[in-house]
């Protein structure tokens, strides 16, 4: 069954024509890499995702329903930069979906509460390998440390879909590999839907199960919008080799 | 090696920052003691003796007529209004900054009228505070309170339209509601950039607290600059000015500590 379903959807900016006539069915618990060069519009789709862009023509579906027109719970998301709140510690900011949750006023939880909080949120930072740095602030930390965080943060609120913005792009190229084998793990024990954007093509095909290309057929002209070039199934067995190699 | 890359050490540095003191300093004394060479009488470039003397009775002798340490009523009678207007004008402005740049609505219906506001200058408008409010203590904290609200309020405005989107996208895939971004994601970044906007502020609230005070007080640090100098009493005036500046200093540095240590992630975060 399909989670999201992306129907005849256009996204035309002025006279500029970004996304042409898009089509895209993604499966629950599918692992959805999105690539293409820059400037084809693979953010942009991602975006209306998240409902911070709503398409021009045509309509996106989750679960059957229609997409709200501004970011719920049950998109979860992780973006390249500003993921997590700088002025909550590394715990506060774990915390603070489920604080936002169950105290609607004060956002805030206190006392027996606050500490059975503190003891899942505690958990979640073991699991993504960020146990000693629950006091520290996001600007001590490293950029790799970061985004475990902002993947700890996500998951916290349990969404349906978690979309990824670029989400390792600005790390080095060890700490890309570790937080892959963290993404990948994560994604394993909670069968979420993850849509993920990269530029990175091995990236790509090592977290995917199935990598889809965009592109723009004619780049110079505005009229024609980006669409699907390529929709690749990946398999696992050829994945289990990249991630060997 | 080229200037632009040349670097005074520790102690160069200290020197050179005491420099511009000491040669104002210097300057003055050498002034003051050429005049009183030609006029040992005279007031318009006091000595230190003088001005100690003239402070030795404003600060600690009792006044006469009222038994009052002038100076010392002078001055909790300036920052009492002073800290007055600026705790209305920053109560005022960060609910009205904090909301206006969230929500759109508020946005379109304040930004214009509030950027028209804070062209209006607060010194032309005072007349019509002292025949509204009278010439007493509301006149005065009103004057500050208008005079600093408008740039902190559009400051904070700003402040809060920079915050990255992502931010707020974020919160509200946690499930935040308007109000609970509000509370647990703009109102705490912006209180460090409250601070920063009222360190900015103190420069206009100290002037029109003096402006007032010259104009209609019966005590204050401004008022008494203007009482004495009809007088020629240059050698009160001077030290009020040196006080006056002393004491907006250490708000600046009480201000800055406090940034600093109720908001210790805010430099890092800043830095980013």
């Amino acid at each position: 069954m399909s989670t999201i379903e992306i129907k005849d959807v256009w996204q035309i900016y002025n006279d500029r024509v970004v996304l042409e006539k898009l089509n895209l069915n993604i499966e629950e618990g599918s692992f959805v890499s999105i690539v293409g060069p820059s400037g084809c519009g693979k953010t942009t789709l991602l975006r209306m995702l998240m409902s911070e862009e709503i398409p021009s023509k045509g309509g996106i579906t989750l679960d059957g329903a229609p997409l709200s027109h501004e970011p719920t719970q049950e998109r979860g998301v992780v973006f390249q930069r500003y993921s997590v709140f700088p002025h909550l510690t590394v715990l506060g900011n774990v915390l603070l979906p489920l604080e936002l949750k169950e105290s609607r006023w004060l956002g805030k939880l206190l006392g027996p509460r606050r500490y059975d909080a503190k003891a899942e949120a505690r958990q979640m930072l073991e699991h993504v390998g960020l146990r000693g740095a629950s006091e520290q602030y996001p600007a001590q930390l490293s950029g790799g440390m970061q985004q475990r965080l902002a993947l700890a943060q996500a998951l916290m609120a349990k969404p349906r879909v978690l979309l990824l913005d670029e989400p390792f792009s600005a790390l080095d190229p060890g700490t890309r590999a570790d937080i892959h084998v963290l993404t990948k793990r994560l994604w394993e024990e909670t069968r979420m839907t993850i849509v993920m954007v990269t530029h990175d093509i091995s990236e790509a095909f090592r977290l995917g199960t199935r990598v889809i290309v965009l592109e723009r057929p004619t780049p110079d002209n505005p009229a024609k919008g980006a669409r699907i070039t390529h929709d690749i199934p990946v398999h696992p067995r050829a994945k289990d080799k990249k991630g060997a190699a | 090696m080229r200037l632009i890359n040349r670097h005074p050490g520790r102690l160069a540095g200290r020197a050179l920052a005491a420099t511009p003191f000491i040669a104002m300093v210097a300057l003055y004394l050498i002034a003051s003691a050429i005049r009183h060479a030609a006029n040992p009488a005279d007031k318009l470039l006091p000595s230190i003796s003088q001005m100690a003397a003239a402070m030795n009775i404003m600060a600690f002798t009792q006044d006469m007529a009222t038994g009052d340490y002038l100076m010392l009523t002078d001055t909790l009678a300036s920052l009492q209004r002073l800290l007055e207007g600026l705790a209305i004008s920053v109560g005022i402005s960060f609910i009205i900054g904090i909301s206006v740049g969230m929500i759109p609505y508020l946005r379109r219906l304040f930004v214009p009228f509030i950027s028209a506001f804070s062209m209006v200058p607060p010194l032309a408008i005072l007349p019509i505070l002292f025949i509204i409010a009278g010439i007493g203590e509301t006149a005065k904290v009103t004057l500050i309170v208008i005079g600093t609200a408008p740039f902190i309020v559009r400051d904070l405005i700003m402040r809060v339209e920079e915050m990255p989107q992502a931010q707020l996208i974020k919160a509200q895939t946690l499930g935040a509601s308007s109000w609970q971004i509000g509370l647990r994601v703009v109102v705490p970044q912006m209180l460090p950039r409250l601070i920063d906007s009222l360190r900015l502020s103190l420069g206009p609230a100290w002037i029109y607290l003096i402006s007032a005070e010259a104009i209609a007080a019966q005590n204050g640090l401004g008022y008494r600059i203007f009482l004495v100098r009809r007088y020629f009493a240059m050698d009160i005036i001077i030290p009020y000015v040196i006080w006056i500046t002393l004491l907006a200093f250490l708000f600046d540095l009480a201000l800055r500590h406090l940034q600093r240590r109720v908001f210790p992630w805010f430099a890092g975060a800043k830095a980013q």
